[in-house]
């Protein structure tokens, strides 16, 4: 093995590094197939529906059944469309949607302080706020280059949407930095070290700052869903108003990429909400040194990539159950909760935060 | 590696800049200038100002591209009627590019000061965006507060500027909606068949 890897010289990181974004990527396609489903059969079970149930054991196979639909059928391209724009739209939101998962570590490393992340960047939360702020052109895109009404009214709802609840998103996110004094994502995960309580949603290690840190967490959950476009904020494509809003011309490949993108923004979302608020990979127990030094590295590491997905299934139920049983938003009710109600707060949030850890202490 | 990745990223924002100048349709000129910024952000993220790069994106193409996509979208021009008569601007826009570049040679023949190679991104800290912070606020603290101040001048005024109270409208009162409850809106009847309510 080590012969193997001098033989390659300056070519064995690279190698590796695309080795890792090729098994990322097919572990996140797989997880994305599923979670689908998942996705479809809550939805299902709280209207006492059965839900797919045809492709394969309990519909396991649907997603594929799905996939396989959308490759094999015609993509047709509307008359006065800009063609360009129109097939660059798609293409955008997936590959925006899967970049940003670069820099999501998703289990600890055999080595204190290291994870299991494709680009450990000092700037990570800023990276993926950067990215997923760009998530808006491929729906503006799409919405324009359609060259009808009902896609332009749902791209122009929703450019309005996700850019007044990343203002929100982001003070939210600016809380959790002060709190563990770093940008860096493995950073973050490990100042929630040490069981459930300090976790940043509760936040014990900084005692009365769980009073704002739970209210933070349930805006940011609220935020996600609106800034990735799932019911109760669907209003971009609101069927029962825009037909399907910015999708309205899209089908086959096309729409499958924008379903895709949708989805890996959602498991997106709830990862950040892991990472940022529920210990990422930390399990509600803390194991004592004495425990885990005699436990192989390896086992740790794919505990904690268990307790992560574990935490991210989590948040994706929560939204799959939203979307189940809350009816939608009307729009200037979504500006309102957005404008007036979140950004005041999450900014008096960032003022209590800043005071504590100025003058109670907490950066370490 | 730096080396080509930077030829080929500066190459693409050169190209790119050049295309938001020559592109007919106005959305792709701000397509085009997305691409510019984004690019821009992977220079500063080769120099190691990764902190800077990230608030290229989120602040231009996050924020304030999103706007012009927004507005120039929403503009119903014919774009050939535009094209027309442009060339008459032609010595003057040649006249504002040949000052400009007259600048840039100045600068970088006459000036001297401007470092080259190697520069660091981050003096005197680990992260850039720990170095960024430490100057702006010690050393530039006053500055960093008037322009904070400045801004915020600059979104009243344009609050004062758009806010207009109109009479003769009806308006949502949101308490009243929101404070709604069952037993105002639902009234239960128990009709006689064949006599109705």
């Amino acid at each position: 093995m080590s012969n193997a890897i001098e033989s390659l010289g300056s070519l064995w990181g690279p190698l590796l590094v695309l080795g890792q974004i090729g098994l990322f990527t097919l572990v996140l396609l797989l997880s994305i197939a599923f979670l689908l489903l998942f996705d479809r059969k809550v939805w299902a079970g709280v209207m006492m529906r059965k839900g797919p149930n045809v492709v394969g054991p309990f519909g396991l196979f649907q997603s594929f059944a799905d996939f396989g639909k959308f490759l094999l059928k015609e993509i047709v391209i509307p008359a006065g469309a800009n063609k360009a724009v129109f097939l660059l739209a798609p293409i955008l939101t997936c590959t925006l949607a899967f970049v940003t998962w670069a820099a999501i570590p998703v289990a600890p490393g055999t080595e204190t302080g290291t994870s299991w992340v494709i680009a450990n960047l000092n700037v990570g939360v800023l990276y993926l706020f950067a990215i997923s702020s760009l998530g808006v052109y491929g729906i503006i895109m799409g919405g324009w280059a359609s060259n009808s009404k009902y896609p332009f009214l749902g791209a122009l709802r929703s450019a309005a949407q996700m850019v007044s609840y990343e203002v929100s998103i982001g003070f939210i996110i600016v809380t959790v930095i002060l709190l563990a004094g770093s940008m860096n994502l493995t950073t973050i995960v490990n100042n929630q070290d040490g069981g459930i309580q300090n976790w940043h949603v509760f936040s014990f290690q900084y005692f009365p700052l769980i009073v704002v840190m739970v209210p933070m967490f349930v805006i940011f959950f609220i935020s996600a869903l609106a800034e990735t476009n799932r019911p109760p904020f669907d209003l971009p494509e609101a069927e029962s108003e825009l037909v399907a809003g910015y999708q309205v011309e899209y089908g086959s490949t096309p729409y499958l990429l924008f379903m895709l993108g949708e989805y890996l923004n959602i498991v997106l979302m709830c990862a950040m909400m892991t990472i940022l608020f529920l210990g990422g990979w930390h399990g509600p127990i803390a194991l004592g040194p004495e425990l885990t030094a005699n436990l192989p590295p390896l086992l740790l590491s794919l505990s904690g990539l268990a307790w992560f997905m574990g935490k991210v299934l989590f948040c994706f139920f929560l939204f799959a159950l939203v979307k189940a049983i809350v009816p939608r938003y009307r729009y200037d009710q979504l500006m309102r909760l957005g404008w007036k109600i979140f950004l005041p707060t999450s900014l008096a949030a960032v003022i209590i935060v800043a005071g504590y850890v100025t003058f109670v202490g907490g950066l370490s | 590696m730096a080396l080509i990745a930077f030829s080929l990223i500066a190459a693409i924002v050169v190209l790119a800049a050049m295309f938001v100048i020559a592109a007919r349709n106005p959305v792709h000129s701000v397509l085009w200038l997305i691409l510019t910024f984004f690019s821009a952000a992977g220079l500063l993220v080769l120099i190691g100002a990764e902190f800077l790069a990230m608030l290229l994106v989120v602040v231009y193409v996050g924020a304030v591209a999103v706007l012009f996509l927004f507005v120039v979208m929403m503009l119903d021009v014919d774009f050939v009627e535009l094209k027309q008569g442009t060339l008459r601007y032609w010595p003057f826009a040649l006249l504002v590019g040949v000052i400009l570049l007259a600048e840039l040679v100045l600068v970088s023949v006459a000036g001297g000061a401007l470092p080259t190679g190697n520069m660091d991104a981050s003096p005197g800290a680990p992260t850039n965006a720990e170095a960024i912070g430490r100057v702006m606020y010690t050393d530039y603290l006053l500055l960093f507060q008037l322009s904070g101040i400045v801004l915020l001048i600059a979104m009243v005024g344009a609050i004062v500027l758009t806010l207009r109270h109109r009479p003769h409208i009806k308006r949502q009162n949101i308490a009243k909606q929101t404070g709604r409850r069952r037993g105002d809106a639902v009234e239960l009847k128990d009709p006689t068949p064949g006599q109705g309510i």
